[in-house]
């Protein structure tokens, strides 16, 4: 049983965690992630390690409600206790100096890059953080990634804030402008990945992404989170969860994705109808 | 008058185990065997001749008093024959179902030379029950403790198992289990209906009891190293991760939506039960059309359990004959009287997928059995032109497991065979690294629970002898 030391609700469906597991805030480098299961009768879900408190003994995860794990997850407070909590999974980032770097994140994606720009920043990199949402209101950690970078660029679909387009635009502009980068790490939703890879692929930029496969055990058992990377089957839980974007097969990736769809939705609605019953 | 008894024995025949029809069983996930009542468990142990010199017990990898606790259900002493099997065996309920007995003690009793063997097994299961049900449950005296720390890196079988002796001659034990429930194979792997999730709980809880600590949701080689463990405080180490990474074909389609490993598909069903779903978090694919790759204990679990899920047609597709198939004759059976489709000399070469990328069909060849191969089984060659398609749209791959590197990859010192199992120096699981053991499927490869349980029982007594010679010279 691992107690949540403090919540807070960072837009109107993305949550911030902070969890008492010091064995795990010990070990945690940049990139890796935790797997959860709230309750006895719960799912096994991943989610990346935001941040780590060697001291506090704490780590912080970011999540975004979409389902009936993360929506339930939402409804516990600090004080309360998550039944399982295992990691620190998943190899680490690969940080080095490596001159300027662009992280680039997406919706809850920002969540998940903040780290990585974090580390990057304490190699020595220049980095510059593109972050963006959809609206200005879903938007996260703006500050917090405007204090680890260099130059942030913020972007919202709508235009109610910075930017208004997409985070890859934003980098395309960036690569136009003639910036020299010689890293991208982009995170977020699929399509995003996608982009931003179509986007650095043609300049030859290395782009690294996380993969936010289904996962069963997330130690190499099951199979469960397996991608085509480079035309080789990779697990994302043991080989990953970050790949070199630009021999990723996002069309599985995107497809093994929706695998649940139904079921997700199914168990989903049950969740709020009973929520909303009592 | 000598002769009398020795003629009524021969009378009384082996005594079947009831168990829930075919038709009722595959719209519940019970245990198919009932087990036997207290008439029948007596009935069945007075066919035991009490050999003097039992041949029973060579072909037990725990060294079961057979005789002995037979004698004692003869005599009606239920309690004190679980005992007695609890003398050297710490998962009796779980042996008594999924030991395969017909390869070892049945195989070695005196009776089955002339006819058939005592039901051994379903003794077991009996006089294994029979305490768990009456609730009262005998914890043995464990001696004072010894002061010295024993880690046990996985608790599936041969971790249990050590870690139950160990704890009994005085050492502090904890098992470090990477899932968030102890068993291992018994709680991932095995179904409900082959063995009820409620025993292994019984059996660990026991352990527990003991004195053996259980730490969950810990992965060794992540969380912690077993190089710190030993900085922790631990003067022994045994490994028994399990081989626990799945195989792949790795022909054409395999990653399609709807095409599993035996492993996801099983622990899914199995540790995040999710027979039960939505009442259960964790989905599964409940297939109508499923094929079940392989012809092992592990595929005929797999095919049983897609039947459960709704099946309309559940298929084995097995690229040799029913000879060469290494599941037990049992669970074969088991399989067929439950309407499962075995589709032999089949091999799949590619599956076809839909615009959603979830699969559709599975292109196969026919087989032929060729001259015998390195495990002494007739090879399967393809037969020319034979490709054709069955419709699935679930696949479950059951074609074996590996090695997971995560434990030898982070441990130094440790030398590991090509498949990357740890090389252990003899049968009693020492490694190349000092104080480090190591036994079970990580050693030998994919095998049974009774021969994990075996290797856990050897390396207790290695490693009680390894720490009390470190007694001698400190």
């Amino acid at each position: 049983m691992n107690k949540i030391i403090e919540k807070t609700d960072l837009s109107e469906n993305v949550v911030k965690m902070v969890i008492d597991a010091p064995a795990i805030a010990g070990k945690r480098k940049a990139g890796q992630f935790i797997v959860l299961k709230i309750d006895e009768k719960g799912e096994r879900i991943p989610l990346t390690i935001v941040d780590s408190d060697a001291e506090r003994g704490a780590i912080t995860i970011i999540f975004q409600i979409v389902g009936k794990t993360t929506a339930k997850l939402a409804t516990l407070n600090s004080g309360d206790g998550i039944n399982d909590l295992q990691g620190p999974l998943g190899q680490p980032t690969e940080i080095e100096n490596f001159g300027t770097v662009v992280c680039v994140g997406g919706g809850v994606g920002v969540g998940v890059v903040y780290p990585i720009a974090v580390a990057l920043r304490e190699a020595g990199n220049r980095v510059i953080s593109i972050i963006g949402s959809r609206t200005k209101e879903l938007l996260i950690l703006e500050q917090e990634t405007k204090d680890v970078s260099d130059r942030l660029i913020v972007t919202t679909d709508d235009g109610s804030y910075g930017f208004h387009g997409f985070v890859s635009q934003a980098l395309e502009n960036l690569i136009q402008e003639g910036e020299k980068i010689d890293r991208v790490f982009a995170i977020g939703p699929v399509p995003m990945m996608r982009v931003v890879c179509n986007v650095t692929k043609p300049h030859g930029i290395k782009t690294i992404v996380s993969l936010n496969s289904i996962m069963v055990d997330a130690t190499g058992m099951c199979g469960a989170c397996r991608v085509s990377v480079g035309g080789e089957t990779k697990f994302t839980c043991v080989d990953g969860p970050e790949f070199d974007g630009h021999d990723v097969d996002f069309d599985l990736l995107a497809s093994r994705l929706r695998m649940y769809v139904d079921q997700e939705k199914e168990a989903f609605e049950k969740f709020r109808c009973e929520c909303h019953g009592t | 008058m000598e002769l009398e008894p020795k003629k009524k024995r021969e009378k009384v025949p082996r005594q079947p185990m009831p168990e829930q029809s075919p038709l009722e069983r595959i719209k519940n996930f019970n245990e198919v065997p009932l087990g036997y009542s207290e008439e029948t468990a007596m009935l069945e142990a007075s066919r035991c001749i009490q050999c003097k010199k039992p041949t029973c017990i060579s072909g037990c990898p725990v060294d079961v008093n057979i005789p002995a606790f037979i004698k004692l259900i003869a005599e009606g002493k239920f309690m004190e024959a679980a005992r007695k099997l609890k003398e050297t065996n710490s998962l009796p309920a779980v042996c008594g179902r999924v030991c395969p007995q017909e390869d070892q003690c049945e195989k070695q009793c005196i009776l089955a030379k002339k006819g058939e063997s005592v039901a051994i097994g379903r003794l077991e299961r009996f006089a294994a029950d029979y305490e768990r049900n009456s609730g009262q449950i005998s914890i043995p005296e464990v001696p004072s403790p010894n002061g010295k720390k024993v880690a046990v890196v996985g608790a599936g079988p041969s971790g249990l198992t050590i870690a139950g002796d160990l704890v009994k001659m005085g050492y502090e034990v904890t098992i470090y289990e990477a899932l968030h429930k102890a068993g291992g194979v018994l709680v991932y792997g095995i179904p409900e209906f082959r063995l009820p999730k409620s025993i292994v709980e019984a059996e660990v809880h026991y352990l527990e009891k003991l004195g053996v600590k259980i730490e969950t949701n810990a992965v060794i080689g992540r969380l912690r190293t077993v190089d710190e463990l030993f900085d922790e405080g631990f003067q022994a180490v045994y490994i028994a991760v399990g081989a626990g990474a799945p195989v792949f074909m790795n022909i054409p389609g395999e990653n399609l939506s709807g095409i599993y490993s035996a492993n996801e598909y099983l622990t899914r069903s199995n540790l995040m039960k999710a027979y039960l779903f939505p009442e259960y978090d964790t989905p599964i694919v409940r297939g109508k059309n499923v094929a079940v790759i392989g012809g092992g204990n592990v595929a005929m679990d797999s095919v049983r359990t897609a039947l459960r899920l709704g099946a309309e047609n559940a298929y084995i597709i097995y690229r040799r004959t029913d000879v060469e198939m290494p599941a037990r004759i049992e669970e074969v059976h088991h399989a067929k009287e439950e309407g499962v489709q075995f589709k032999l000399l089949t091999n799949p070469v590619a599956y076809l997928g839909d615009e959603n990328g979830w699969v559709t069909g599975m292109k196969c060849l026919r087989m032929e059995l060729g001259e015998p191969d390195a495990s002494g089984r007739r090879r399967p060659v393809p037969i020319e032109g034979s490709e054709f398609v069955i419709d699935v749209d679930t696949v479950v791959v059951a074609v074996g497991t590996m090695a997971n590197p995560i434990v030898p990859a982070t441990t130094t010192g440790l030398e590991t065979n090509k498949q990357g199992y740890i090389v252990t120096k003899d049968e009693k699981g020492e490694t190349t690294r000092q104080g480090v053991y190591a036994g079970g499927d990580i050693v030998t490869g994919s095998a049974t629970v009774i021969l994990a349980m075996g290797a856990g029982k050897k390396a207790a007594s290695a490693i009680h002898e390894f720490l009390s010679g470190n007694e001698q010279t400190t």
